[in-house]
Order: C-alpha cells, then sequence, then structure tokens
C-alpha cells in the first residue's frame, strides 16, 4: 500500500476548510446556550419532574457534588441494564459478564468508550440505545457542563456560583446535541451507513458466498459517538466496519464531526469571556498542534517500509493516519484502522496525541477545559518573567489556583505510569498482551493512556476483559475523569470568587503569536517531560530497532 | 488642613542645598550602576557561607525545600547503594562514587546559594551589632534635656529608651535610632547600606533621621532616640535577613506548588522505570536512577529560590528602604497606580521665581532692586530664589549684613519677618519700606495706607495664578517718619514657579509603558494642579487634596482592581499609608506613618517609590526566568540519560544520543554534574536579579523567553557536551 501526499492535502485540507465554516456558528450558539436566561417549555417539564429549581445557582461544591451524583447514578443504571439485559430484550440477549458489565458502565459514563466486549453480540438493540446512546449524550454534556463552568468562572466577579450543573447539562443535550445529532444521522445515512434493527444478508460478488451480518440502528447511534467524542462502536470494528463507515465520504465526513464541537468551544470560550482574541488564540494553539500531529503522523506512516494489514484498505494510509490522529487528540477513541497496526513510531504519535492530555482540540468540553488548565501554567510562568503575580483573564493566580492546576496536571501522568509501572509487574496482565518486547509495552502504555485520557482506543490485540485488567483500566477511567473534572470546578470556584485586575500594558497579553507559542510550548514540553522514558522504552525502542 | 507638602509653612521647606547622598537611580538603570553593586562572590562572604552549606544539611532545614530534600534523601540512597556495591565488588563502583558524589555537591551548593545570599545581609548586621558592642551612649540628664548646657551622663546604648536625646559628636557611633533635634553632621551610614559616601543629616525637615550604628563624622548634634530596645532598623533588619521573619510571598507558594507537583511527577516518572525496564529486561542500578531524578527536578531554581528572595531584601536595603515583610516587596512589583506627592516628588518642592513683571509705568531695575531688597532677608527658598533672579537680571547691590552695617550707623534698619497676621516680609531701611506678599495681602496693606493695586498688576496676578504659578506682589512706601506723607506704590509682580524635576516626564512615560498609572496628589488649586499635571506628564491629578481625598481616591481605585502604592510622612497620611497596598512612609515622617506603612524609606525620598516598584518585578522575573530556565534544561538531560540507561537493551536508542556523548556512563556523569555545576553558576543571577527595563510585557515577556527558555534548552546541550568531552579525559570511569 502506498501512501499518498496528495490525499493528505487534500483531506486535511477539506476539514480544515469545514471546521472554518462550522466552528464560528455553532461556537456562538453554545455561548447562547450557555448563558441563556430563558428556559423552554420542555426543559420546564424536566426541570419540575427532577425537582430541581433552573434558576437557582450552584457553587462549585454543589455543581461537583451533583456532576458525581449523576455520574455514579449512571454508572449504577448501566451496570444494572447490562447485567439485566435478558428482561429488557425479552430473553433474546445474554446477560453480561459482571467485570465487563462494570468496565462498560463506568467507560460510557466517562466518555471514554472502552469496550471490552464484542459489542454486536453482547449487547441487543435496547441496551444500546437505551442505555448506552443515552450516556453517549449526557457524558458528552457533562464535558461540556464543566468547560462552561470553568468559562463562568474566569467571567464572573465575586460571585459564588458557577451555574447549575441539572440546566447546563439538559440545555446541552436537548438543545445542542440532539438536534445536531438528528440532523448528521440523516446525513450518515445518505453516505450509506445502514440503520435497520434486522440482520443484513450481504453477497460478495466475488467469493460468492453469502453471510448474515448484525444490522442494527448503526447511524444514530454514529452520529452522537463521534459529535459527542465518544467513540463505542456499534461493531467491534468501530469506524472500520463498512456499515459504520462505508466510504470515503463517510470517513471524512466521520473525522470532522469528531472534531466539530471541540474547534467550536474556543469560540464559545471567548464569546463568552467577551474578548474573541483570546478565544481564537486557544483555538490556533489547538489547530496548530493538531495540524502538526496529522503532520508527524503522515510522515511516521510514510517513511514505514511495509504498511500491513490492519490500515484501511479502501481509503489508504492517509485516511487512516488522519482519522487516527484526531480520535487520539479528541477523546473519541473511534478508529478506522487498528492503531495496533501503525507503524511503531506512528503508534507512538497516537499515544503522544492523548498523553497531551486530549487538547488539541480535545473531547467536547474537557478539551477546552484542559486547554485552559494548561494556560494558566503557561500564564503563571509568562507572568512572572515580566513581572506581575500571574493573571489571566484579569483572574490573579495564587498558591490555590497552582496547586488545583497542577493536581489536575499531575493527575493523568501519574495515573497512566502507575497503573502501567502496576500492570507490568502482574504475570496475568502482561499475558492479556500478546505481543513480545517494547510492542507488549506500548500495547499496556497504550491500554492506560487511553483510559486515564478517556479516549478509548486500544492496541487491539490486549484482552481487556480479564478482571484485574479490567479493574485496573476502571480506576483510570473513573478517576481520569472525575478528578480533574472536580479540581477544574474547584478552579472555577476559586477564579469566580475573584474581582478581576483591569488589563494594562503591564499585563501578560493572554492573546497573538506569542502567548501561543508559550501555551503550546509548554504543553509539548510538559507532556514529553512526563512520557519521554515510558516512549522510549516502548515505540522509540520499536521503531529504532536494529 | 492637610499634610501635603505645598501647605506647609514656608520657612519649614527644607534647605535646597542639602547634598543627596546618593544620585536618584533611573528606573532605566536599576540594578546597573546608580548604586554601587556589591560583587556576588565576595571572598570573606564565600568562606563563611561554605560551613553554612553544611550546617544546612540538617534535614529539619532541608525540609523546606521539597525539591532539595528530595535530592538529599535520593543521596542518602545512593550511598547506601554504593556500600552494597563495594560489598558485592561491583565494577560500578568508582563510578556510583562519583555520581553520589555530586549528588552531594548539588545540595552543597544549593545551602551555599542560600547561605551565600543570607551572608550578604548577615554581614552588614554583624558588623553593626560588632559596633554596638559596649557602646557609650551620651544621654542628657533630665529636664535641662535640649538646652545646650544639659549635663551629659554615659550609659550603655541598649538602655536607650524612646524619648531619650543624646549627644553625637564627629567619632561618635549613633547609639539608636532617631531624630536630630538640633545640628546638622555628615553621616556615615555604609555600615547599613553599603555607601560610602557620607550623608548630611541636619534638624528639622525630611532628612533628620540617623539610625543606630552610623557614624557621626563631621560636628555635633543632638538625636532623640525613637526606638525602644530591639525594635531598631538593624534589630529588624536582622530578623529579616535571618529568616526568622521570612515567610513564603504569596508568588513564592504558588512557585512552591508547582516545583512540588513537578518533583511528585517525576519522582513517578523515575520510580515506574522500575517496572518498566524490568520488562524490557534492563532495570538500570539504583544510583542511576537517582541520577535521573535528580536531574529532572527542578533542581536549579528549588535551589535557587531562597537566595533569590533574599537577595530582594538585600536589594531593598541597598536602596534605604526598609519592608517589613517580603510580600510588601513582590506587591509593589504589581502595583498598578502610583499616587505620588507633588512636591518632592514631581516637582523640587519649592517655588522658584521665574519672572518679574514691572507695574505700569515702573522701570524694571526699579522694581527688581526693590524685589531684591524685600527678599534679602528672607530664608526661605522662595525668597532666596528671588534674590538669585534679580541677581542674573544685573541686580546686585549690599548684602543684607552691609546693609545692617550701614544702616545700623543710622539707625533706621529692620527686618520684618513673615507673620501669619500680616501675611508678607520684608525690609525697613531709612525711609522706605519695602514688602512682598500674596496679592491680596499687600493690597490691604497699600489700600491701609491710602493706595491701591493698579488694574495692570491685577492682570498679571490673574494669569500668573490660572498659569499654576504663585504671584507676589512687591509694594513700597516712602514715608516712614511722616505718616501724612504717606507714597504707598505697587511696584510690579515676581512670577514663582513651581519647577518641574527634569527627567521626571520621561520616568513617568517609562512607567506608562509597564502599565503603571500616576497620580499626582497636591494642595494646590485645580488650574496649578491641571498645569503642573501635563508639564510632568502624570496620568491624573487629586487637586486641593486632604488626607481624606488621598484614603477615598486609594479605595476608589482599589475597588477598580487597582493595586495602588504611596508615599507619606504625615499622622494624617497614616489611613492612606495602611489602605494602599504599598504604603512608604518616610523616614522623616511621624511614627504613626511609620508604623502604618509596609516600608520605611531611610531617605525620605519619595521618589524612590518607582524604584521599589521596579526591584519587586526584578524579583518576580528573576523567579520566573530561572524555573522556566530549570524545566527547559530537562530536554537535554533526557536526551543524555535516557540512551543511556537503555541502549544496551535497545541498541536502536543510540539515535536519541543527538550529543554523541562518548559512554553511557559519562553520559549520565555529564548530566549530573552539570545539574550541580548550574546552580553555583547562577548564584550571581539570583543574587543580582535578572536584569529589568521598564519595557511592556509582552517586550519583557519576548526577551525573557528567548534568553530564559530557548536559551534553557540549548544551553544543557553544550554544557553537557563539554563536560562529557573533559570526562572522557578521565580514565576509568567508563
Amino acid at each position: 500500500m502506498q501512501f499518498s501526499f496528495l490525499s493528505f492535502i487534500t483531506q486535511i485540507g477539506i476539514l480544515v476548510v469545514a471546521l472554518g465554516a462550522v466552528h464560528r456558528p455553532l461556537g456562538a450558539y453554545l455561548a447562547k446556550v450557555a448563558d441563556d436566561g430563558a428556559h423552554l417549555r420542555f426543559e420546564r417539564w424536566i426541570y419540575k419532574a427532577a425537582g430541581v429549581g433552573p434558576d437557582s445557582e450552584q457553587t462549585w461544591k454543589g455543581y461537583a457534588r451533583s456532576m458525581v451524583a449523576f455520574s455514579v447514578a449512571g454508572v449504577i443504571l448501566l451496570y444494572a441494564a447490562e447485567r439485566l439485559q435478558p428482561l429488557l430484550s425479552g430473553g433474546r440477549m445474554a446477560s453480561v459478564d459482571p467485570w465487563v458489565a462494570m468496565n462498560t458502565a463506568i467507560s460510557f459514563i466517562t466518555n471514554t468508550n472502552w469496550q471490552a466486549y464484542v459489542p454486536e453480540s453482547t449487547l441487543g438493540f435496547v441496551v444500546q440505545m437505551a442505555f448506552l446512546a443515552v450516556q453517549n449524550f449526557v457524558s458528552a454534556a457533562v464535558g461540556i457542563a464543566i468547560a462552561f463552568a470553568l468559562v463562568r468562572g474566569f467571567v464572573r466577579k465575586g460571585s459564588d456560583s458557577l451555574g447549575n450543573f441539572w440546566v447546563d447539562v439538559t440545555r446541552i443535550t436537548f438543545r445542542v446535541l440532539l438536534p445536531l445529532a438528528a440532523v448528521v444521522a440523516a446525513l450518515l445515512i445518505v453516505t450509506g451507513v445502514v440503520q435497520d434493527f434486522s440482520p443484513s444478508t450481504v453477497h460478495n460478488a466475488i467469493t460468492g458466498v453469502s453471510q448474515t451480518i448484525p444490522g442494527g440502528p448503526v447511524a444514530s447511534q454514529e452520529a452522537i459517538k463521534e459529535l459527542g467524542t465518544n467513540g463505542g462502536g456499534y461493531f467491534n470494528a468501530n469506524s472500520s466496519h463498512p456499515f459504520e463507515n462505508p466510504n470515503a465520504f463517510s470517513n471524512i465526513f466521520e473525522v470532522f464531526l469528531l472534531l466539530a464541537i471541540p474547534f467550536s468551544l474556543p469560540y464559545t470560550f471567548g464569546q463568552m469571556v467577551g474578548s474573541r482574541k483570546q478565544g481564537y488564540t486557544i483555538l490556533t494553539v489547538m489547530a496548530a498542534l493538531w495540524l502538526i500531529a496529522e503532520g508527524i503522523m503522515a510522515s511516521t506512516i510514510a517513511a514505514w517500509p511495509n504498511l500491513g494489514e490492519g490500515l484501511e484498505q479502501r481509503f489508504g494510509p492517509a485516511a487512516s493516519g488522519i482519522f487516527a490522529t484526531a480520535t487520539t487528540l479528541t477523546s473519541t477513541g473511534a478508529v478506522d484502522s487498528m492503531h495496533d497496526s501503525l507503524p511503531p513510531l506512528a503508534g507512538g504519535m497516537a499515544m503522544f496525541d492523548m498523553m497531551l492530555g486530549e487538547i488539541a482540540p480535545g473531547g467536547v468540553g474537557s478539551g477546552l477545559y484542559g486547554m485552559l488548565v494548561l494556560a494558566v501554567l503557561a500564564v503563571f510562568l509568562g507572568g512572572l518573567m515580566v513581572g506581575r503575580t500571574p493573571e489571566y483573564l484579569g483572574k490573579k493566580i495564587q498558591a490555590r489556583h497552582m496547586t488545583l492546576a497542577a493536581l489536575y496536571l499531575l493527575v493523568t501522568p501519574v495515573l497512566v505510569l502507575v497503573l502501567t509501572g502496576a500492570a507490568v509487574l502482574i504475570p496475568s496482565v502482561v499475558a492479556d498482551a500478546p505481543s513480545q518486547g517494547p510492542h507488549q509495552f506500548s500495547e499496556l502504555l497504550y491500554a492506560f493512556t487511553s483510559g486515564a485520557n478517556n479516549n478509548g482506543s486500544a492496541f487491539a490485540g490486549i484482552s481487556a476483559s480479564d478482571p484485574l485488567i479490567s479493574s485496573l483500566m476502571n480506576v483510570a477511567m473513573w478517576l481520569g475523569r472525575v478528578l480533574p473534572m472536580v479540581l477544574v470546578l474547584a478552579l472555577a470556584g476559586s477564579f469566580a470568587a475573584q474581582k478581576p485586575i483591569p488589563p494594562s500594558p503591564g499585563t501578560l497579553a493572554t492573546y497573538g503569536p506569542l502567548f501561543a507559542g508559550l501555551l503550546g510550548t509548554v504543553t509539548v514540553l510538559f507532556t514529553a517531560l512526563n512520557y519521554f522514558p515510558a516512549l522510549a522504552l516502548g515505540p522509540i525502542a520499536e521503531g529504532t530497532f536494529r | 488642613m492637610t499634610t501635603s507638602h505645598d501647605a506647609r509653612p514656608l520657612a519649614t521647606n527644607p534647605s535646597p542645598d542639602v547634598p543627596s547622598h546618593a544620585p536618584a537611580p533611573r528606573v532605566t538603570e536599576l540594578s546597573g550602576h546608580a548604586y554601587k553593586r556589591r560583587k556576588a562572590f565576595n571572598r570573606e562572604l564565600v568562606l563563611a557561607a561554605i560551613p553554612q552549606s553544611f550546617i544546612k544539611l540538617d534535614p529539619r532545614q532541608m525540609r523546606h525545600s521539597p525539591v532539595m530534600f528530595t535530592v538529599l534523601v535520593g543521596t542518602v540512597v545512593s550511598v547506601v547503594a554504593c556500600a552494597a556495591q563495594i560489598i558485592q565488588a561491583s565494577p560500578d563502583v568508582v563510578f556510583s562514587l562519583v555520581i553520589t558524589l555530586w549528588l552531594l555537591l548539588t545540595v552543597l551548593f544549593a545551602n551555599f546559594s542560600e547561605a551565600l545570599a543570607e551572608g550578604r545581609g548577615k554581614a552588614q548586621a554583624d558588623s553593626l551589632r560588632a559596633g554596638r558592642q559596649g557602646l557609650l551612649a551620651r544621654r542628657l540628664k533630665g529636664a535641662a534635656r535640649g538646652e545646650g548646657n544639659a549635663a551629659e551622663e554615659s550609659v550603655p546604648a541598649p538602655e536607650l529608651r524612646k524619648g531619650d536625646l543624646v549627644v553625637c559628636e564627629a567619632g561618635d557611633v549613633v547609639p539608636s535610632d532617631g531624630e536630630i533635634v538640633e545640628g546638622l553632621a555628615m553621616i556615615d551610614e555604609s555600615a547599613i547600606t553599603g555607601e560610602s559616601a557620607p550623608v548630611v543629616r541636619e534638624s528639622g525637615g525630611d532628612r533628620s533621621a540617623v539610625t543606630g550604628g552610623t557614624k557621626v563624622i563631621s560636628d555635633r548634634v543632638v538625636v532623640r532616640i525613637t526606638a525602644d530596645p530591639g525594635q531598631t532598623f538593624i534589630d529588624r533588619m536582622i530578623a529579616l535577613v535571618e529568616g526568622a521573619e521570612r515567610q513564603m510571598t504569596p508568588n513564592e507558594a504558588a512557585l512552591h506548588v508547582l516545583l512540588v507537583a513537578l518533583t511528585i511527577v517525576f519522582l513517578a516518572v523515575t520510580v515506574v522505570l522500575v517496572p518498566f525496564a524490568n520488562l524490557a529486561g534492563a532495570v538500570p542500578s539504583p544510583v542511576v536512577l537517582v541520577a535521573l531524578l535528580v536531574c529532572l527536578i527542578p533542581t536549579t531554581i528549588g535551589a535557587l529560590v531562597p537566595a533569590i528572595g533574599i537577595a530582594g531584601m538585600d536589594r531593598l536595603v541597598q536602596h534605604n528602604v526598609l519592608a517589613t515583610s517580603g510580600r510588601a516587596v513582590e506587591t509593589a512589583g504589581d502595583i498598578t497606580t502610583l499616587l505620588l506627592d507633588k512636591t518632592g516628588t514631581i516637582t523640587f518642592g519649592n517655588r522658584r521665581a521665574v519672572d518679574f513683571l514691572p507695574a505700569p509705568g515702573v522701570p524694571e531695575a526699579e522694581f527688581i532692586a526693590a524685589a531684591r531688597l524685600a527678599s534679602l532677608a528672607d530664608e526661605t527658598p522662595e525668597g532666596r530664589s528671588i534674590v538669585d533672579l534679580a541677581g542674573e537680571r544685573g541686580a546686585t547691590g549690599p548684602s543684607l549684613d552691609e546693609l545692617a552695617r550701614s544702616a545700623g550707623q543710622q539707625g533706621a534698619f529692620a527686618v520684618v519677618e513673615f507673620s501669619a497676621m500680616t501675611r508678607m516680609s520684608g525690609l525697613d531701611e531709612g525711609k522706605r519700606r519695602y514688602r512682598k506678599g500674596a496679592a491680596s495681602a499687600v493690597a490691604r496693606w497699600v489700600r491701609e495706607l491710602g493706595g491701591d493695586i493698579p488694574p495692570g498688576v491685577r492682570d498679571d496676578v490673574d494669569s500668573i495664578a490660572s498659569d499654576g504659578g504663585t504671584p507676589l506682589v512687591v509694594a513700597t512706601d516712602d514715608g516712614v517718619d511722616q505718616p501724612e506723607r504717606h507714597r504707598p506704590r505697587v511696584l510690579g509682580t515676581v512670577h514663582l514657579a513651581d519647577v518641574v524635576k527634569p527627567g521626571i516626564a520621561d520616568r513617568f512615560a517609562a512607567l506608562r509603558r509597564m502599565g503603571i498609572r500616576t497620580v499626582m496628589i497636591t494642595g494646590d488649586n485645580r488650574l496649578t494642579a491641571a498645569a503642573i499635571a501635563k508639564e510632568a506628564g502624570v496620568d491624573d491629578y487629586l487637586a486641593e487634596a486632604t488626607p481624606e481625598d488621598k484614603l477615598t481616591r486609594i479605595r476608589a481605585e482599589q475597588k477598580a482592581g487597582q493595586l495602588v502604592a504611596m508615599t507619606g510622612d504625615g499622622t494624617n497620611d497614616a489611613p492612606a499609608l495602611a489602605a494602599a497596598d504599598v504604603g512608604v512612609a518616610m523616614n522623616s515622617g511621624t511614627q504613626a506613618a511609620k508604623e502604618a506603612a509596609n516600608m520605611v524609606d531611610l531617605d525620605s525620598d519619595p521618589t524612590k517609590l518607582i524604584d521599589v516598584v521596579a526591584i519587586g518585578k526584578q524579583l518576580l522575573i528573576t523567579r520566573g526566568s530561572l524555573t522556566t530556565f530549570s524545566v527547559a534544561n530537562d530536554v537535554a538531560k533526557y536526551f543524555a540519560i535516557i540512551p543511556a540507561l537503555f541502549v544496551a537493551v535497545f541498541p536502536g536508542l543510540s539515535l536519541l544520543n543527538v550529543m554523541g556523548l562518548t559512554s553511557p556512563k559519562s553520559a549520565v556523569l555529564a548530566a549530573v554534574i552539570f545539574n550541580a555545576i548550574i546552580i553555583v553558576l547562577l548564584v550571581p543571577l539570583a543574587l543580582r536579579g535578572v536584569r529589568y527595563r521598564p519595557v511592556t510585557a509582552q517586550q519583557a515577556l519576548r526577551r525573557n523567553l528567548l534568553v530564559y527558555g530557548v536559551g534553557g534548552i540549548v544551553a544543557p546541550f553544550i554544557g553537557i557536551k563539554i563536560i562529557d568531552l573533559l570526562l572522557a579525559l578521565v580514565p576509568g570511569l567508563h
């Protein structure tokens, strides 16, 4: 298979144009949703039914409690649904293994969508549609809600509240994700994605063999899988399955979908803080990191002499690289090729993309708040260097903020490293990774990087259903999701309580190329310093093997 | 009622020709040559710091710096590992011992930098302490205090209490902090400030304060003691530099958090390397792992943070400013609004004659001569400036003494002092009387004698006032002995103007670039204030200001999110000084002002505020720059150590050895040595501070990112390579 640079450039060009067109209206609409004072009638019914006062505001602690309670309730509900599947499916589907059920529940609530099971044969329509799909919507909504809360923290002056979690999640779900997903699902059906409730019989014209492939409501699931940067496929093969991703157009469309909301949120941020250039600076850093990562991914693939099976055969290796980069830079984890089959350095690049903390552009909401926390770190260093107590958007960065930001930045790397370290010490877990040498290590490192960053993609081959590795993954996914969110909310609460300092020529400008360069460099450097030894023993050792 | 300098009675204004002890440094020259720069590595201080470096190894002291504490623990682990290697007769013993030695040196270098910084402050404190040992004060006894003939008694200096009066003559050491109540003397303040040029201190005015431990080198003064034992400047300074009062400032605390977080992450990185490497079948020795950890954690900034903070305090002391806490110094760097008193800061503090405007029909020469005579006995700066200007315009005549001598023979000569009743001063000579004063006062005098102010003069008076100047009207009267022959005549108007200090507009422009607004405070009326504000280039002004107005203004600025600094000296200023984020009291000021402020300027120079801001900024910049440098260094260290650790199992990793280091061992060692040596190399920078220029934040960031960010990435590649080349010459290491 040949790597085509022309194809690469064309596809990137299409994505840039499409995202450029969509980020502004979508971003502005999201800002409107965040700041709208009015409630829709059906929203009032929901609030009434749930016993939520839609106009009551929450402190950061209240917001965080609601978020944790909502997530825990989601895990319990999903676990119960999987275990009670025989009941729900009228006996057609079996009860899911408890380990797998718990792993799946946590995986979907945390927006990871790590799939330790073969979906089409393990889960029926009911669980997929009524439970997993619902989580696909609300876990994405929770991510965006937390981002809203952080931005409000910057905007509010001497306030102790950050908004209302229930209102935010309801609005994002019903005003943004549902309508968007409906339109997208329709478009996906047009491109040829399956949407039915019966298995299809496919005749292979060459071999003359007919086979029956399970069908299902794929397009509707696919829409939110990409839009909400979830990544949990209807099929085990995910977006390399022709029913999920039938052609080159649907392929690039899906890449566009998973980048659309994350790349729109910086505009929302700029709109909400009343300074578009602040938003565009964040967007620039995200876009630059994405394009650089795409470029490196493409070069590592192009430079590899024998591109093997597992890469997307239908659309060529360029499309595989583009999809792999976009899915790991967002917290999606959908795949249109098997990352295990990527050349070693390309696989390492996919890991590095996740290790960045999924901020370029990142998961829905999580990308923005992750980048803003990194901005706090960059502002701290830059601010000291201009001789002022560092301030971001008029809010001083003091010991408390630094503590929260540093803890946020510390959580994921420590989870990844310590859990991978624990995993390689357990022989049975090591045995789950079937390869040998550095690639075996890469498989484990990839798994925990994916889990703690709530990505969900995997180096195929690793058997994730083993109870031990499953439990370690549960820890990675749960703590990797909830801890950073709580820390972000605490940070937001602390910022909201502050009165802003008006900007002056002595203030570090947090916009423009200089700051964007600082932020991008801090991001890459911080990630590289955390993971360099691990990457050296995995993909780099494998890629430089002589 | 106001404490603004402008509203003071003219007679108490300080004499303008008191030499300033040091030229006020320009903001642009800070840390440059304006103040005597002390060498970072003074031989004696270095020698004193070396034993301190070992004493500070005490874990109870090390605990305060988590980064260096980690290095210390790592060194201990390394020692144990070495012992194990010796028992096993491992071939790597020499290498491990050398690494361990350098790890220990890393800790010692860090302690050394702190000890050196403390030593610089302590050296001053100790010499003062020594100077006071057995020092006797000549206290004036009893009720006769202040009278020239009071009896003296000799008491030990530590027994002096507030309010005691002591006599100091040439050669005496001032026994405690105080204020000169009588006399003038040259004082050598080098013991505190390190500045060897003597300064003039005199009673009255703004330069009456003396500090305990300084030396009188000429004349005789009577000093009223203003501090009880233990509360003197030197006592407080000792406490500050000895760390007793060294608390973490807010930015230091935030940086501390970042350093701890980085240490934790790198600890995790290093520890998990054991299982990772185990899977690959190549576990590095504990010594090498500790070496990696020490290289990764931010030792450079961790080692230098205390020295940077102490040196910042020290710089302030060199500027003759005493801060009550490090926090105040740091806040100074954040200041966004400066409230500056007009007098003494923006203008010279006294009005000077700039023009003579004769009344219609009066010859200019006659008017100037009369103005000169009327001012001859006036010792205020205003009076002297009139005499000077008259001299420049060719009006020279007999001096006061000559006049008195010649007139004395005729018995018709008298000096008329300024009085609050008449609000005029002047001279009676023979039959003629000369008077000068405010227009209204002179008008009253002239009218009483049957004359009037001509309209031309009234116009001049109005136009001078509207330009922000002060008009003084000069009149004369011929009929002293024959009242019926009074011929009062208004001769003209002297234009007195507040002279704005040269270069002050540039300094304000520099401040504006730094993002600092200046607000001028004055007791003048709006017109005068506006004219001066325009000339000086301040951003805003507050006219006819009372202390209450100052306080209101500070509150308003703070409400708008500004951080405000101000200077003050009067008791009335105390509330405003306390409310300001940075309040600098003049040492010459009242005790109430000093207690309310968070800094005291020993020179009582209101312009000092601008330098204090620069010192605060420099402190933060130094910290930020060295942090960036420290973290950026890690890139090169990874490229040195990681291939060295694993090249044996994965030969392909030699691609990462971009520096082409000789051998794995010399690579690790070179990184460790670089990591240690860089601390010592940066000590002078930490003590002196990163050079600060008044430029916009954007320019400062670009420059410092280039120097300390990009430089921080590049420098260790070069440094490690050089050390490796040198190590290649050492036999037995590879």
